[in-house]
């Protein structure tokens, strides 16, 4: 039976732009007991189509223009702002993406996960108190009674969704909306929610509707799933047809770009060394304590001519500060990195003038690496005119030879980064950091903010460059996937110290260690 | 996609982005409306000695007092002389109180937070500190003291007062340069390479732009009211020369008799303040690419 049923809703956003159709003719329905994905890339309106349903839209601009929800036979879409709010964070509760942001850090966790209770349901405070207790322990908060007076700073970010969570569940919904839970997690903890989520699924009997964009996860979590494209349902059936038999091209596209593990790349590596590092520690000032910590802790290895050397880690392992050690965008504090065997600590600014031309740095986010205020002219052109690589005469056909490289049309080399898509952004960072010819390129998780098809094509540009630049590249990222399918060698990282490295197929069929294994079991393959 | 090369040269030589804001402000209808009024003030100022309709000085007492009419059409004030000419000869004091105070604490301020900013640690510390010190000064010993040192000038009352401006100027551009130093393009710039002076010009004061422009059309009228207030002190303008701050403090105190001696200087203020405004709008809008497009 089921407790949701969505029909034929359309949500338009009107714009100054023009009118835009979010979520398009879109039917779902979720039974008692049934955990049903939505998958889709940003975009797609996955998320808008449950927000839609719970009023949580701005409007205006945005505007149900049609559709039924029947929520336990009452229509959600044509109850009044106070009646949906009654529903709201009652019977249908929502779990956010970022756990960092959606609570109040001048309140303690006790106090935001009574509120409800005291204010809603009328219930005394020791008792509110007692409940909420009961369910820090569910959701798997150790030492819930001393906890419950402490401040969200005090909790790490998988704790936080545990908060979340909690919270969620305190007026015991029907109701289960969970918008991206995992995504800003890393991969082990994200592993733990998962099953926290699925444990108190089954445990309450609970619907859930799970909003992600990683096929892996729903595989693993989702009875059903719903694909959506462009604000439309392209598919929708059981998980196990869904992998198994997709129907529509699109579920087959998003399946084919997941990496399958095997390694897709040709090993290129050359017999010298081109970047040895060793001893290398970078420390910073801890903001609260004032005292020095390591982010970079006494780390030592090489990287060959042509190689990609994979980096991996959880967050705060430190594996983007190496890469900022060795292009000295950070200062290490002691240790020694060599570049074709010239020491580039201590050096001046001056003197790293024409070795930065040499090394350069692809960065995670294309919204923030790009000036917004330069056209990717201006952008492209700038490395190459202050290195002297072009002339004012000669800047015009170099900069259109990059657009050529990176894939873009050279119709578009005076628009603004704005202008772009996200994957097209990540194109023109690449640009820029291939203009000098550099012989080393760090890459700082280029495809982590990338929708997965993107990221399929980026990564696929960065290979092909690879190829026919002869660089060597540092390659960061938590994905593991994705390493395995693109490096020569990979280094595990953990608390800015190495735990091991090794070559990339050896590493994944017979690693020793514990913590390369545990990353490895986290990861949801297909 | 394959559009003939030269073509996309061509629209591209002289692109940058400020030959974009000016295409963009032209699009703007009611900022290119502030910036025709404010040049067209600008250049009755300049012309004022040739085409005022009488001297800013002579008084007529006989006529004393009168309300606008086809001889005076602002009237007169209660020595007879014509409001018309004295509030055309304010505004010569007025703007240029306006414009040059604001380039000097621009040009102060912008250096000085940026620098702050994005040099940081020890260097951010001492200069902000700086700015502190001279917070606390009260302004108006600071501009007594400059007057006792280097005599009364107008030329010493614009820098005075452009002293004391750039202060805020600085703390809002630090402010703002603390966030876009730890851009990405800010760290992909220096790991081109590229020199301090050379990302402070090209992507980090760019990107603060907006908070200046909106800041600095917010302190010409403030500048303005404190020029009339060291004038009134007799720190500044001596009569029987005039600004429109001035005008507007005498015109307050006779304002139930002769309400036009208010009146007319305070349109004039007025209508400057709308126009600065709207251009300031404007160029902020124009100057960021990401403001809809046509």
């Amino acid at each position: 039976m089921s407790i949701l049923d969505v029909k034929n809703l359309t949500t338009r956003f009107h714009t100054r732009n023009g009118v835009v159709t979010a979520v398009d003719d879109v039917s779902f329905s979720v039974d008692k007991g049934e955990i049903l994905g939505i998958v889709g890339e940003s975009g797609s309106g996955k998320s808008v189509s449950c927000y839609s349903l719970l009023g949580l839209i701005p409007m205006p601009p945005g505007n149900i223009e049609s559709g039924v929800a029947l929520f336990e036979g009452r229509d959600l879409l044509a109850m009044s702002e106070s009646e949906l709010r009654a529903v709201r964070g009652d019977d249908i509760a929502m779990i956010f993406q970022d756990p960092m942001t959606s609570l109040n850090p001048f309140l303690t966790i006790g106090e935001q996960l009574i509120e409800p209770l005291i204010y809603h349901r009328g219930i005394k405070r020791a008792a509110a108190k007692a409940r909420a207790i009961e369910l820090m322990e569910e959701t798997g908060i150790v030492n819930a009674q001393g906890r419950f007076n402490a401040y969200p700073h005090e909790f790490s970010g998988g704790m936080r969704q545990r908060v979340m969570i909690a919270m969620a569940l305190i007026n015991e919904p029907k109701l289960l909306i969970a918008d991206e839970p995992t995504t800003a997690l890393d991969v082990t903890i994200q592993k733990q929610i998962l099953e926290l989520i699925a444990d108190l699924q089954k445990r309450r009997d609970l619907a859930v509707i799970f909003i992600s964009h990683d096929l892996g996860v729903v595989r693993h979590l989702a009875d059903r799933v719903v694909v959506m494209k462009e604000g439309k349902v392209v598919e929708q059936n059981v998980t196990e047809s869904i992998f198994e038999n997709p129907q529509d091209q699109y579920t087959q596209d998003l399946l084919d770009a997941i990496p399958s593990g095997e390694k897709v790349n040709e090993d290129l590596r050359g017999d010298e060394i081109l970047i040895e590092v060793s001893g290398l520690t970078t420390e910073f000032l801890d903001r609260n304590t004032g005292k020095p910590f390591k982010a970079v802790d006494d780390v030592s290895f090489n990287i060959q001519h042509n190689e990609i050397l994979g980096l991996v880690g959880e967050s705060g392992s430190g594996k983007s500060t190496i890469g900022r050690s060795i292009l000295q965008l950070v200062e290490p504090s002691s240790g020694s990195v060599l570049f074709r065997g010239e020491e580039l600590l201590g050096q001046s600014a001056k003197q790293l003038k024409p070795i930065r031309r040499r090394m350069q740095m692809i960065f995670q986010d294309p919204y923030a690496s790009l000036n917004p205020r330069m056209t990717v002219y201006d952008t492209l052109a700038e490395p190459l005119l202050y290195h002297n690589v072009a002339t004012r005469g000669t800047i015009d056909a170099h900069v259109l030879e990059l657009m050529d490289d990176v894939g873009l049309a050279r119709s578009a080399v005076k628009k603004y980064p704005h202008e772009f898509s996200g994957g097209q952004r990540q194109r023109i960072a690449i640009g820029r950091a291939i203009a000098t010819k550099p012989e080393f390129i760090v890459a700082d998780e280029p495809v982590s903010a990338l929708d997965v098809t993107i990221q399929k094509q980026i990564l696929e540009l960065i290979m092909n460059l690879v190829a026919k630049h002869n660089l060597t590249m540092l390659f960061v990222s938590h994905d593991l996937s994705v390493v395995r399918s693109l490096c020569d060698r990979v280094l595990v990282l953990q608390y800015g110290k190495i735990v091991e490295i090794g070559e990339t197929e050896s590493l994944w069929s017979s690693s020793k260690e514990d913590y390369t294994q545990k990353l490895m079991a986290a990861v949801h393959t297909l | 996609m394959s559009e003939p090369q030269s073509i996309i040269i061509e629209a591209e030589k002289g692109t940058s982005l400020w030959a974009d804001a000016w295409v963009r402000l032209k699009n703007n209808k009611l900022a290119l409306f502030g910036l025709y009024v404010v040049s067209f003030l600008i250049v009755v100022a300049i012309l004022t000695p040739w085409i005022a309709p009488y001297s800013y000085e002579a008084q007529n007492l006989d006529l004393g007092a009168t309300p606008p009419s086809w001889a005076h059409w602002f009237g007169t004030d209660l020595f007879g002389r014509d409001l018309l000419t004295r509030v055309m000869y304010g505004g010569r004091i007025s703007l240029a109180v306006g414009i040059l105070a604001t380039s000097v604490a621009l040009v102060i301020g912008v250096a000085w937070g940026t620098v702050a900013g994005y040099v940081g640690g020890r260097t951010d510390a001492v200069m902000m500190r700086i700015v502190d010190a001279l917070y606390a000064l009260p302004f108006i010993i600071f501009i007594i003291l400059l007057m006792v040192v280097f005599g009364k000038s107008i030329l010493l009352l614009f820098l005075a007062i452009g002293a004391v401006e750039w202060l805020t100027m600085a703390r809002i551009v630090r402010g703002q340069v603390l966030t876009i130093r730890n851009q990405e393009y800010v760290e992909a710039a220096r790991s081109m390479g590229l020199s301090t002076p050379h990302i402070l010009r090209k992507h980090v004061v760019p990107n603060s732009l907006g908070p200046i422009i909106v800041y600095a059309t917010l302190t010409v009228p403030q500048v303005m009211l404190l020029e009339a207030f060291l004038s009134f002190l007799g720190l500044g303008i001596q009569p029987p020369m005039s600004s429109w701050g001035l005008l507007i403090s005498y015109g307050a105190e006779v304002m139930e008799d002769t309400p036009w001696l208010l009146i007319f200087p305070g349109l004039a203020l007025s209508i400057t303040l709308f126009a600065l405004n709207f251009l300031g709008d404007g160029l902020r809008d124009a100057l960021d690419p990401k403001a809809s497009k046509d």
